[in-house]
């Protein structure tokens, strides 16, 4: 009897705490949904990967091999860049394309270099004289640069089947032809150069010997581990800043409670003044939260911060207007902090899984990865990836700083025409 | 001061046929109201008269439906009003993380203080409220009484002409309610005007230079204590009568003699006091056994009984 009371006292609690109730029931299943569309093989929404193609070859297997690529369905390859204003551009160069990947453009580039239709297909050990495909990887993404280069194989023996037959038939010539001596001894060091690369563990798209053609990969921005960091500390420093601008406007909701707001705005202060100072602090905070990630990040994960301070204090700031917007936005529309501890928890869970602060977008579909553009985190993110990953120049942040900007202007006049609820009864 | 240049000053506080309402409810029913400079006005009623309403109206956080406010000539929520306007709000609107000087710092640069004379305001203010020891104190450490006083000097931090103190002693123990009180006194001694709401009746006869008596939204009555108690009892003084046993024998009783019953007693409004004696005779004919019997005067509880039919604290 007595449990049941409990239960009952429980149950009723929960009923009437309408933050509560959501946060056991909607949130869960919110989550279970965005993950299940991420992670739930969409097919239809898969994203497809943009991959840009170099041919210095120019040759007849080179361009069925670009054509092979083309067919493929889960590739945009493109060899030019887009029109600019109407006017064709030129054909991507090595160069170019290099350019064109660092600035995250397409997360890989495939430059068919001069001699390869000559010698397209490749056994046994790598040497000097035969032309290798060079794969230019943004390794950020670290899943597209694996796929084009397991498909590149793939074309390569289904996009060129006479041509691997003739290469395969002179192969064949060369190691098993008679058996002599020599051509064992020839077979035999070409075994033992495999068990080694195998025993050694190499791998095996950096030598160009994993595969039919011969592939170098290069990545040609970020490279080491510790310039993950800089991702991390981005995507889940939005994420808490969220949490914690959400909360500290909350204390305009304990003020409001305890009459001190009254008693504020009895003064010569105006709402429009005071919800400016909190914008401020909670801005100030944010940053400060950025600052205190990324120096750990520097101290403990050797994240490089010195030598991008200008980006970061561009990206840093906007971030925080935004961030604290956001938090403003969040604490007026709430009546109460259980509320904002409930709508906070479950916007900024939503914002952070679908922004990229959980796992990155590129591993969304086409649809998950525009709706992410909606949130904070993903423009905060890009941002930081342009200055810690691509090393960009501050100019090229002008799209994240006019949306953060335009997202924190937009967010702080909601939340201050919501506020005039509190101006007077 | 020339009488001329002194009658050519406006009122501290002047309102209009002033009307709020929320919703079903009318919290303030067409006031009207003149407050005299250097004056103590109280607002006596129960919890709900609208009180509190009337004093946010005043200090520009309700936008009354209908009517009036200016302060010294100004309208009320103007900034000129504002600066001779202190208001101390029935709740703790203090910043509990805060020491006492950090409080009193912030709401005085709020109030547009600065430099020097911030720093006299805050002292004069914790003097005020002989919190000068407590300064460096967080407020969340402080007593409810210190708390209390500390919500006071808040309201006065920019040295105000004209305060409105609502129900500044609710929750207070008996001895910082003396306390409070002659911090009041020592402002009226600097010819502050004030407006003071109470629900307490000793307060207001204490404190007040005139009662405004307010019920439903409107002032029912309004004077000094003398004049109300005057106006509606005249030279008549009250009898209270006990008996034992209450019950509805002696609340029929009562009524039949024009009498009210209050917490199962008799109450009894007589001219002259041998009209004693004729009550206490008939009370025993009914059978009533007696157990105390009292004279006194009427006062502002009396009055608020006689006008709505209701005690203070209903």
């Amino acid at each position: 009897m007595m449990i049941s009371a409990i239960v009952r006292t429980a149950l009723v609690s929960l009923r009437r705490d309408r933050g509560a109730l959501a946060l056991s029931f909607i949130l869960p299943v919110t989550f279970f949904s965005i993950f299940a569309v991420i992670f739930g093989g969409q097919r239809s929404g898969m994203p497809k990967i943009s991959v840009l193609v170099v041919d210095e070859d120019h040759s007849k297997i080179s361009e069925r091999l670009t054509e092979g690529l083309k067919h493929e369905g889960s590739l945009v390859i493109n060899t030019r860049p887009v029109p600019a204003k109407g006017v064709e551009q030129p054909e991507y160069t090595a160069a170019t394309a290099e350019a064109a990947v660092k600035e995250g453009k397409a997360p890989v580039a495939i430059v068919i270099p001069h001699g390869f239709g000559e010698n397209p297909i490749s056994f046994g050990p790598a040497n000097g004289d035969r032309p290798t495909i060079t794969l230019l990887e943004d390794s950020s993404d670290m899943i597209a640069p694996q796929v084009v280069s397991g498909l590149l194989q793939k074309i390569a023996m289904t996009s060129m089947p006479d041509v691997m037959a003739e290469q395969g038939s002179k192969y064949f010539d060369q190691f098993a032809g008679g058996l002599t001596r020599e051509q064992r001894d020839s077979l035999n060091d070409g075994i033992r150069f495999l068990r080694e690369r195998h025993e050694s563990g190499a791998d095996a798209s950096d030598s160009g010997n994993g595969g039919i053609v011969a592939v170098t990969s290069r990545a040609v921005l970020g490279g080491s581990k510790h310039d993950m960091v800089s991702f991390y500390a981005a995507a889940i420093g939005v994420m808490f800043l969220l949490f914690t601008a959400s909360g500290a406007a909350g204390a305009l909701l304990d003020e409001a409670e305890s009459g001190t707001l009254d008693r504020v705005l009895s003064s010569r202060i105006t709402m429009t003044t005071l919800m400016l100072g909190k914008l401020v602090y909670n801005a100030f905070l944010a940053f400060l939260q950025l600052v205190v990630m990324f120096l750990w990040g520097w101290a403990v994960f050797k994240l490089d911060f010195w030598s991008h301070i200008p980006g970061f204090v561009v990206m840093g700031v906007f971030t925080a207007f935004a961030v604290a917007s956001f938090g403003l936005l969040l604490a007026s529309i709430c009546k109460t902090r259980a509320q904002l501890g409930a709508l906070s928890t479950l916007v900024i869970l939503v914002m952070s899984s679908i922004g990229g602060s959980m796992f990155p977008r590129y591993f969304m579909s086409e649809t998950m990865q525009k709706a992410g553009l909606f949130t904070i985190n993903a423009w905060a993110i890009d941002g930081f990836t342009k200055i810690f990953w691509r090393n960009e120049p501050i100019s090229h942040l002008w799209p994240q700083v006019a949306v953060l900007t335009a997202i924190g202007v937009v967010l702080f006049a909601i939340a201050r025409r919501v506020a005039r609820r509190w101006e007077y009864a | 001061m020339s009488a001329s240049v002194a009658a050519a000053q406006p009122s501290p506080l002047q309102i209009d046929a002033l009307a709020k309402r929320f919703g079903q409810v009318t919290a303030v029913d067409g006031i009207t109201l003149e407050l005299r400079s250097g004056e103590c006005l109280g607002l006596l009623g129960p919890n709900g008269a609208g009180k509190s309403t009337l004093i946010r109206s005043i200090v520009g956080r309700v936008i009354p439906d209908a009517g009036a406010i200016s302060v010294f000539g100004a309208p009320a929520d103007s900034a000129a009003a504002r600066n001779v306007l202190g208001w101390i709000p029935q709740e703790l609107a203090l910043y509990p993380r805060l020491t006492c000087y950090e409080n009193l710092y912030a709401f005085g640069r709020y109030h547009g203080l600065g430099g020097r004379a911030l720093d006299d305001e805050i002292e004069w203010c914790l003097r005020w409220a002989t919190l000068t020891d407590r300064a460096s104190h967080l407020v969340n450490t402080l007593s409810g009484g210190m708390k209390r006083r500390l919500n006071m000097a808040a309201g006065l931090i920019h040295h105000p002409k004209l305060v409105l103190m609502d129900e500044p002693t609710v929750g207070v123990d008996p001895q910082s309610r003396n306390h409070i009180f002659e911090m009041i006194e020592k402002l009226r001694g600097e010819g502050m005007s004030i407006i003071y709401t109470t629900h307490y009746m000793e307060e207001a006869e204490r404190l007040c230079d005139r009662v405004a008596i307010v019920d439903h939204g409107k002032i029912i009555a309004l004077g000094t204590n003398a004049e109300l108690v005057q106006n509606a009892f005249g030279s008549r003084s009250q009898v209270l009568a006990r008996f034992a046993g209450a019950d509805n024998r002696v609340t029929t009783w009562v009524t039949q003699h024009g009498g009210q019953a209050v917490d199962g007693a008799a109450q009894f409004t007589i001219e002259h006091p041998t009209e004693i004696a004729g009550l206490l005779e008939d009370s025993a004919k009914a059978g009533l056994e007696l157990l105390d019997v009292s004279l006194h005067k009427p006062n502002l509880e009396s009055v608020f009984l006689h006008l709505t039919g209701r005690e203070l604290r209903d």
